[in-house]
């Protein structure tokens, strides 16, 4: 059995924010305490959680246009997506033979999962969370074209954007970046109208319009 | 193998065809039915999980790979490998098929579709077709059709607005449509924003710009079967999903409810179909039934009198392989006729756009949108273009989903990470509109199906293998039609634009909707079919396949109405004729 790892974030880098713990019970964390807060790992051991935040950030930075990849929780996010169905390709096709060659316009045709991917990818960041900015941008642009990056860009912006039940998008910080209102259940009465001006409901979570429990996929077989 | 006692018919496949026909038999005749479904059931109850990682990037609804896919490959001579991963055609699993998970367009083919052969030797004279075309008339006229398709708008509740009602054309419609005798059950959806600058932009450019006929229905309706269903809300998630309200048609909300009445009905999920067994090689073959797996992994037999593939598009070719019913295509020699004519709609964003004011797109519905014709099929003369046939353009407000739709920046961001990308996506999300482009794929002699000789399915069974590229004639189409797209972007007052970049190699990780066709297709002769136009299979009389693996060619526009059509059409071949004598009926 795996040691236990813990992300540790100070509750002023997420805010005032909803995190699901691994039990699926929900805490709100006042902005007001200082007290940092343990998130236990699900995949990652807490030296690859921090390289993975640090990167999601540079990738999706926090800066004066608004909140980014450390206030959603994106490494938390990429945790669990990496413990769950996804992150084991268990509706991948795998039968062998693999050509790892093959040219782009038939897919992936590697052999790693998204777990082996990432564990290969993280060795090759070791000590990217020391480095400063400048030098992480760099660090990155080197592997810019690997399937590792590719990769880890997608899992930011989905982590950004999931509903806050995968873990990201804590408190709909990423929601309220772009006015996504979440799953609102009729437009009926505002599809035709507000043409041409920004309309933003207040966004909701699918638990809270859904009213019943949810199984997010990464908790399934 | 445990066999299982005889019922009157068998139907392969419980999606959109394979419903109707249950639905039909079930409720005109007092015939025993079973309908086999390798996944399992669903209903509108497990709708309300509107989540876009789930349902849109993880796919919950669509079969899983690791059980089966497709190969493919380019040409002869490439290796094919397997789709490990969804790509071009998310198909669906489980009761209603991708009937469940479509976005509910119901565009009608164009008349001459449907004598693609004749019609284009006639204009434009045999020499003008591609070397290598395979294109052939499907057996079946748009008049015979009509009436069918009139049933299934009726079935659906389809809102719309006609743009040639019995030969009078008809301002706001679709002027380049076949004649209908009906005007459509439910008028037009709303129209959002984006979808509005679209038509009047095409409006003034002179096109003729036309609300899309949708299943998405835009207010209250009671069918003829007495299944009523509620208006769309507009929530935005159709595409990849179930609806949770029962607004768009799907399968489980139109066909099941009817057939759960019907005691003579029954659906096994679980049920993954191996063989059709048959006597082929006597005269006048006969299929006797399905050997399938059912739940508990057991090998059965289900004996029938009659026999309905109704699967997904390709698996009835792949089925129909593994049976051994017809001698498979051979490409060299252009000897039979089972697997020939693979087809996938050319489907492309022809213009992506940006605007200056934001668009609300959060809001809409998989068929709230605005189409144009005026580049589809014949409607525009070819004398003087390099190419045959065309596509519709559509502005549709599927509604517009973060996880999708994040990070698409105009060209002048030379980013794709980091602040300055950041803040021109958190800018462009909201002002980013596509003009998608529906063409015409034709057929050819190099674009086929047959059975891998490398990769297995989950049992230990060939998977069915693609070859399938592009030719000319579609990529100086798409060239054509991105030059004509971009000018109505420019008129919608786009700000930047993105136009397609054309079309090389077919590439697999592409979404290209669902509407790949042909394998079974459907013809006069048994000389170049698999089935006859009533979609008997001319071997074994008692075997018919339904589904767009009969369409002898892509005919651009989506194929959902066509493929009801064509299978109401055979429900009342068979209770009317074939029951009453069983024999072939061409």
């Amino acid at each position: 059995m795996r040691r236990r790892e813990f992300l540790t974030l100070s509750v002023a880098s997420v805010g005032g924010a909803l995190i699901y713990s691994l039990d699926r019970k929900v805490s709100r964390l006042s902005a007001q305490t200082t007290k940092a807060i343990r998130i236990p790992l699900r995949f990652l051991s807490e030296e690859e959680a921090l390289i993975v935040a640090a990167a999601a950030s540079r990738i999706f930075p926090s800066d004066e246009a608004g909140p980014g990849a450390q206030e959603a929780g994106v490494a938390i996010y990429i945790d669990r997506q990496l413990v769950g169905p996804w992150g084991r390709d268990r509706h991948r096709y795998t039968q062998e033979p693999f050509e790892e060659n093959a040219p782009a316009e038939f897919g992936y045709q590697g052999k790693a999962t998204p777990q082996q991917i990432y564990r290969q990818g993280l060795k090759g960041l070791k000590g990217f969370d020391h480095l400063t900015p400048t030098e992480q941008d760099q660090k990155l642009k080197q592997i810019e074209s690997t399937l590792f990056f590719s990769l880890l860009r997608r899992n930011t912006i989905e982590g950004m954007f999931c509903d806050p039940m995968h873990g990201g998008n804590i408190d709909m910080v990423g929601w309220q970046l772009i006015g996504f209102p979440g799953p609102r259940m009729s437009n009926y009465d505002d599809v035709d109208k507000h043409f041409g001006a920004a309309f933003r409901p207040k966004p909701a979570s699918l638990s809270q319009v859904a009213g019943h429990k949810l199984i997010p996929s990464e908790d399934q077989e | 193998m445990k066999t299982l006692p005889a019922v009157d018919v068998v139907i392969v496949g419980g999606g959109w065809t394979g419903l109707l026909m249950a639905k039909e038999l079930g409720s005109r005749t007092a015939l025993s039915v079973v309908v086999l479904e390798r996944g399992g059931p669903r209903k509108t109850e497990d709708y309300a999980d509107m989540d876009e990682l789930d349902y849109a990037v993880r796919l919950r609804m669509m079969q899983d790979l690791s059980q089966e896919t497709v190969t493919f490959r380019h040409n002869l001579s490439e290796r094919a490998l397997p789709l490990r991963q969804h790509g071009s055609f998310p198909n669906g699993a489980g009761v209603g098929g991708s009937g469940e998970h479509w976005n509910g367009q119901m565009p009608r083919f164009l008349p001459d579709c449907f004598e693609l052969l004749s019609r284009s030797t006639e204009k434009y004279g045999a020499k003008r077709l591609p070397e290598d075309h395979s294109i052939q008339d499907w057996g079946v006229t748009y008049n015979e059709l009509e009436p069918h398709y009139t049933r299934v708008e009726q079935l659906v509740g389809v809102s719309g607005k006609a743009g040639n009602l019995r030969g009078k054309q008809m301002e706001g419609g679709n002027v380049f449509e076949g004649w209908r005798s009906a005007e459509y059950p439910t008028p037009p959806t709303k129209i959002p924003y984006f979808s509005t600058l679209f038509r009047d932009a095409a409006k003034a450019l002179g096109y003729h710009p036309y609300p899309t006929p949708a299943a998405t229905i835009s207010q209250a309706y009671t069918n003829p079967d007495g299944v009523a269903r509620p208006a769309c809300t507009y929530c935005g998630f159709c595409d990849r999903f179930g609806c949770m309200v029962g607004a768009k048609a799907q399968p489980t909300n139109i066909l099941l409810p009817v057939i759960q009445k019907r005691k003579n009905v029954s659906i096994r999920t679980g049920a993954w179909v191996r063989r059709i067994v048959h006597d082929a090689t006597q005269n006048g073959g006969k299929a006797h039934g399905i050997a399938y797996i059912d739940g508990s992994g057991e090998e059965v037999f289900q004996p029938a009198e009659l026999v309905f593939l109704a699967s997904w598009t390709l698996s009835n070719t792949r089925l129909l392989l593994l049976s051994k019913t017809d001698e498979p295509y051979d490409p060299i020699t252009g000897k039979g006729n089972l697997g020939r004519n693979l087809t996938h709609q050319v489907y492309f964003p022809a213009v992506t756009a940006f605007f200056e004011k934001p668009l609300n797109r959060f809001m809409g519905a998989g068929a709230a949108g605005i189409r144009v014709n005026d580049l589809d099929g014949d409607v525009f003369d070819h004398s003087r273009l390099p190419f045959l046939r065309g596509g519709t353009l559509e502005a549709v407000s599927l509604g517009y989903r973060p996880i999708a739709n994040f990070g698409v920046v105009p060209l002048t961001v030379k980013s794709s990470w980091g602040s300055e990308w950041k803040k021109a996506a958190l800018h462009y999300y909201d002002r980013t509109g596509n003009i998608m482009f529906y063409g015409e794929h034709l057929a050819y002699r190099g674009n086929f199906m047959d059975l891998d000789p490398t990769y297995k399915n989950g049992l230990g069974d060939p998977l069915l293998r693609l070859t399938l590229d592009w030719r000319d004639n579609e990529r100086r189409m798409a060239d054509f039609v991105t030059s004509k797209t971009l000018e109505i972007a420019r008129a919608m007052g786009a700000q930047e634009v993105i136009p397609f970049p054309g079309l090389r190699n077919y590439d697999t990780t592409r979404n290209q909707s669902t509407h790949i066709q042909g394998g079974t297709i459907m013809g006069r002769s048994p000389d170049n079919s698999v089935v006859n136009p009533h979609l008997q299979h001319w071997q074994l009389p008692n075997l018919f396949v339904l589904g767009a693996s009969v369409f002898p060619q892509n005919a651009s526009a989506n194929p959902t109405p066509t493929i009801l059509a064509l299978t109401y059409r055979t429900a009342d071949v068979v209770v009317n004729q074939y029951l009453k004598a069983p024999a072939p009926l061409a």
